[in-house]
């Protein structure tokens, strides 16, 4: 299944859409409303909200695979997030806001994922916003259900003896799956290691890319 | 969907951890400008103590389990957030029923109606 990032998709890893050509729908019509309104009542400014967007945008799976490059790289960082990741996190220059983060490391052993159950809690803040299948009635309940079955979907086929462990996020506490260093990287620099984290590995559904050898 | 003839469980429709569900949609889509303002919205009106997450959340659990399937997710939170704001007495409803009105007669398109 395609579901990681490639050349024709967009910078967010979703096929481009229109956005502002398709007939208008109410609930559209109800946030230009609710947006003039705040406006003018000196809430936000049309500004801010640029900003926030922005923001938003610059939030991309890189930034998360620079955290998880460093881990497989710098043990004092991994310990350190392995202790409190939200605050190593913020250290490395990520805005993590209040919320409690946990990196759970892959190993030989343990396979780790994350989901949802309730809603769409996700570390926005080091991978951007949620894909839409994150979201979607199918993975918040089967994950805990038959995470196996779940993952095979994704293309993850792990051996009978691998643990396999859901990570079930809430609004407040949040999880990044910390994946296992590929094979053949001894000895590489943590941009050439970024660049093998792909977002569904940070969420458990994908492993990383392995590394070529010509 | 839920069975709204069984009798309560302790679940409310939200709650579908450990439900049975159809394979995981393949199907993903690039935010629209429109659903990033909401959610630029929710970011700013909280960080201003307009509302909470919990506020939020309270709103989008209280929604019928069909608002599930037939809205977006962006759809929802516009709806909720506007909840929040009324409670929180930033606007009347009244004030965002005539702006509304409003926004409709500017254009048959979001890109239309977005201009003032």
């Amino acid at each position: 299944m395609p579901h990681d990032h490639h050349e024709h998709l967009s910078p967010s890893g979703h096929p481009f859409r229109a956005d502002n050509d398709g007939p208008l729908t109410y609930w559209q019509a109800m946030e230009i409303a609710v947006r003039e309104l705040l406006i003018e009542k000196g809430v936000t400014t049309a500004a801010e909200i640029m900003r926030q967007i922005d923001t938003m945008d610059a939030r991309t799976p890189s930034n998360g695979a620079k955290v998880v490059a460093r881990v497989w790289t710098d043990p004092e960082f991994r310990a350190a997030m392995q202790t409190d990741a939200s605050q190593a996190t913020r250290e490395m220059g990520y805005d993590i806001g209040p919320m409690k983060l946990i990196a759970v490391e892959n190993t030989d052993a343990l396979h780790n994922v994350v989901v949802c159950t309730l809603c769409s809690c996700y570390p926005r803040n080091l991978l951007g916003l949620p894909p839409d299948w994150y979201k979607s009635r199918a993975y918040r309940s089967r994950t805990v259900r038959e995470p196996r079955r779940v993952l095979t979907e994704f293309g993850v086929n792990l051996p009978e003896d691998v643990e396999v462990r859901v990570h079930d996020s809430t609004a407040d506490m949040r999880y990044i799956v910390i994946p296992a260093r590929p094979a053949g990287t001894d000895g590489w620099n943590v941009d050439a290691l970024a660049a093998l984290v792909t977002r569904d590995s940070m969420i458990g559904t994908g492993l990383p890319k392995a590394a070529e050898c010509d | 969907m839920t069975d709204m003839t069984a009798p309560f469980d302790g679940r409310r429709w939200h709650d579908m951890g450990g439900d049975i569900a159809g394979p995981i949609p393949d199907a993903s889509h690039d935010f629209a400008l429109w659903e990033k303002r909401v959610d630029a919205l929710m970011i700013i009106c909280s960080s201003k103590g307009h509302f909470t997450v919990d506020g939020l959340r309270r709103v989008l659990e209280d929604m019928p389990p069909s608002s599930f399937e037939e809205m977006s997710y962006y759809e929802r939170w516009i709806a909720s957030i506007t909840q929040n704001l009324i409670e929180d007495g930033v606007f009347t409803t009244s004030e965002l029923g005539q702006r509304i009105t409003d926004v409709k007669q500017r254009g048959t398109t979001y890109g239309e109606a977005a201009d003032a």
